[in-house]
């Protein structure tokens, strides 16, 4: 072959290379690095009402989980069950200029002013679970009044044919949470007059408070069929008082959490709560992710766009209780 | 000095005799023998911690760390358990971390002269602290199964009787003894009663207050272990609640002066039954929780000034930090 063929041959041989090569390059995706932009180096802040406890901790790992990934930098203020130090924590954040804040609030009024403040400049509020008389750009959480009307709507179907007496442990009565739910309890009550509430107290988030009431309740009216409770980690006091009378299975016994594995599916399968509304903390923390993932990559100016995402509940009952879904681990979230 | 003791009892006496006439006449369902035991049972815990408190407020001191005590040792036994280790390791680790505690206490009450309220409210700070931040993976520890059949020390009944009761009951006669029939006890009041003289007189008092703190520690640790077991957790966060305050009560109601160097178990028991009537008649006649808590501090605040008329502070002994 002379040299002239050579360089046509290799010329083609190239061409048969390239050609296909050419056909085959990727198309660059346009709205995929804008987004790594906008969430690379931002700042989240998380002000939760305390740390330590499955809600707050679940909700943490669940966002860090979504987030570290595409370089999201956390921040965490715990307010430790001190309304003024959360506040305080959130006036400094105010002045650090996180991108986002995502603001666990104690109560519907203190953080309200702001919160908005907040928004003015220039930062997106995600509040979850317990919301604040501001509306802010995005909630994320449980309604409450709907995990109070499913709960007393199990104890109603569960006391037909028996003493219509139920009880009702609260939780604290500050916190909005409680409020919203005992709001729950009534518009169910309005539609069943035939209920009689022999007791309805507050017991403070506490096991052993809500054990003593129930202990008390129980001795006064032996044939109370159901017991509305505000929070699985107060209720086992309640199941404990509930079983140490006998009556475990007599009386019927809803309460509401996280959906933590030893706090909501262990309990529900040993009898000790007859119904656990859950609101899915995993879920709950992936929905708030998603939320970030859109607000920072909208470019939407905070505060322009307001909106709510509330849970769809799980009722956790004996039926689901053994499910790999129905409850979660926080190890496993926390891997 | 002694005829005034004897009034303050019997006034205390008096109105739980009258608040429990009054709740049998006009309360359905209080006066059962069933309901009784429920009364006893839920203050049971209330009382344990008295009998810890009335030991250091007999030697002229205060523990505000108490409830660390009670929710920092016990919430591990259940922490280390739920982590795979045996329980008789776990309990002996939380008897030795809770000696290890009161020691610190004592040692800076006898030794580095701290006054007590200071030195324990800084040290219940310490130990709950380090409870949140190192020991628990959440607020509230959960039972888990290596802890089954531990959990009669606060629930079922022995011979008929509650379990907690029965607790509070042996824990009576323990502190009644070391108080009335040792010589130790015999230092505490001693030392209560005027610390000074108690020291002229070569009664070592330095070890024997790190004692009552270190006694103190461990009946507080009790006292959590029949609360853990018989609601089936730790609420570790019981430290953030109004307990010591109701602990307070107890002592002070029943009427142990803060002064120092007089009472007694019996006087525990009687301030226990007054507040167990009171929370449970509440209860019954389901009251509101702001009213149960504006009628237990009118109760506190009308016992402190009693307090304070019959048992005068001691002008010539009274250090600026007592109370």
């Amino acid at each position: 072959m002379n040299h002239p063929t050579k360089a046509a041959v290799a010329a083609l041989a190239l061409a048969a290379l390239t050609g296909p090569a050419l056909a085959q390059q990727g198309l660059d995706e346009p709205f995929q690095k804008p987004f790594k932009e906008a969430l690379a180096g931002k700042t989240v802040a998380y002000v939760p009402v305390a740390m330590n406890f499955d809600l707050t901790e679940g909700w943490y790992a669940g966002l860090k989980k979504e987030l570290e990934p595409y370089g999201v930098k956390f921040v965490i203020r715990d307010a430790n069950w001190n309304t003024n130090a959360g506040a305080q924590a959130v006036t400094s954040l105010i002045t650090e200029k996180p991108a986002v804040m995502v603001v666990h609030n104690p109560d519907v009024q203190t953080y309200a002013k702001l919160l908005q403040r907040a928004e003015n400049e220039g930062i997106y509020v995600i509040q979850i679970n317990m919301g604040s008389a501001y509306r802010s750009s995005a909630f994320v959480g449980a309604n409450w009044v709907e995990i109070g009307e499913r709960q007393t709507e199990g104890v109603v179907k569960a006391c037909e044919g028996k003493s219509n007496k139920i009880a009702i442990i609260q939780g604290a009565l500050s916190a909005a949470a409680s409020a919203y739910t005992l709001k729950g309890v009534e518009n169910v009550l309005a539609k069943h007059p035939e209920i009689k509430v022999v007791s309805s107290q507050a017991a403070d988030w506490d096991a052993a408070k809500a054990k003593a009431i129930t202990q008390t309740v129980l001795k006064q009216n032996p044939d109370l069929c159901g017991i509305v409770g505000f929070w699985d980690g107060m209720d086992i006091g309640t199941a404990a008082a509930v079983k140490e009378a006998g009556l475990t299975g007599k009386v019927f016994l809803a309460t509401s959490g996280g959906g933590e594995r030893k706090g909501a599916c262990e309990l529900v399968k040993s009898g000790a709560f007859d119904l656990d509304m859950s609101y899915d903390v995993p879920t709950q923390a992936a929905q708030m992710a998603g939320t970030i993932k859109w607000l920072l990559s909208s470019g939407a100016k905070p505060g322009s766009i307001k909106g709510s995402e509330y849970t769809t509940l799980i009722p956790i009952t004996k039926e689901n209780a053994d499910s790999q879904t129905s409850c979660w681990n926080l190890s496993d979230l926390k891997k | 000095m002694k005829r005034f003791r004897f009034n303050q009892q019997e006034i205390v006496f008096a109105v739980f005799a009258l608040l429990f006439l009054v709740f049998s006449i006009f309360l359905n369902g209080f006066l059962t023998a069933e309901n009784m035991l429920t009364l006893l049972q839920n203050v049971a815990v209330l009382g344990i911690l008295g009998l810890a408190m009335a030991i250091v407020v007999i030697g002229r001191g205060i523990d505000i760390s108490l409830i660390a005590a009670l929710a920092v040792p016990p919430g591990l036994v259940l922490q280390m358990v739920q982590n795979g280790h045996s329980l008789p390791l776990s309990l002996l680790t939380a008897v030795l971390i809770t000696i290890a505690f009161g020691l610190v206490n004592g040692w800076l009450i006898a030794y580095a002269e701290v006054p007590s309220l200071f030195a324990t409210l800084a040290t219940g700070l310490l130990l709950a602290g380090l409870g949140q931040a190192a020991l628990f993976q959440l607020d509230v520890v959960q039972w888990s199964s290596g802890m089954n059949g531990f959990e009669r020390l606060g629930q079922g009944t022995i011979l008929g009787i509650p379990t907690s009761i029965v607790m509070f009951a042996i824990a009576c006669i323990v502190v009644a003894v070391l108080l009335r029939q040792t010589r130790w006890g015999a230092y505490i009041y001693a030392i209560g009663d005027n610390p000074y003289a108690a020291r002229v007189t070569g009664i070592p008092s330095r070890p024997i207050i790190v004692l009552q703190y270190v006694v103190a520690a461990l009946i507080g640790c009790f006292a959590g272990l029949v609360m853990a077991a018989s609601v089936n957790s730790m609420p570790t966060r019981v430290f953030n609640s109004t307990l010591i305050y109701d602990v307070i009560l107890v002592v002070v109601l029943g009427g142990i002066g803060l002064s120092g160097g007089r009472g007694g178990v019996l006087n525990v028991i009687i301030g226990t039954l007054l507040i167990g009537t009171m929370l449970n008649g509440m209860t019954i006649m389901d009251i509101s929780y702001a009213g149960q808590n504006l009628i237990k501090g009118v109760v506190l605040l009308l016992a402190v000034i009693t307090d304070s008329f019959l048992n005068p502070r001691n002008e010539e002994t009274a250090q600026q930090g007592d109370i």
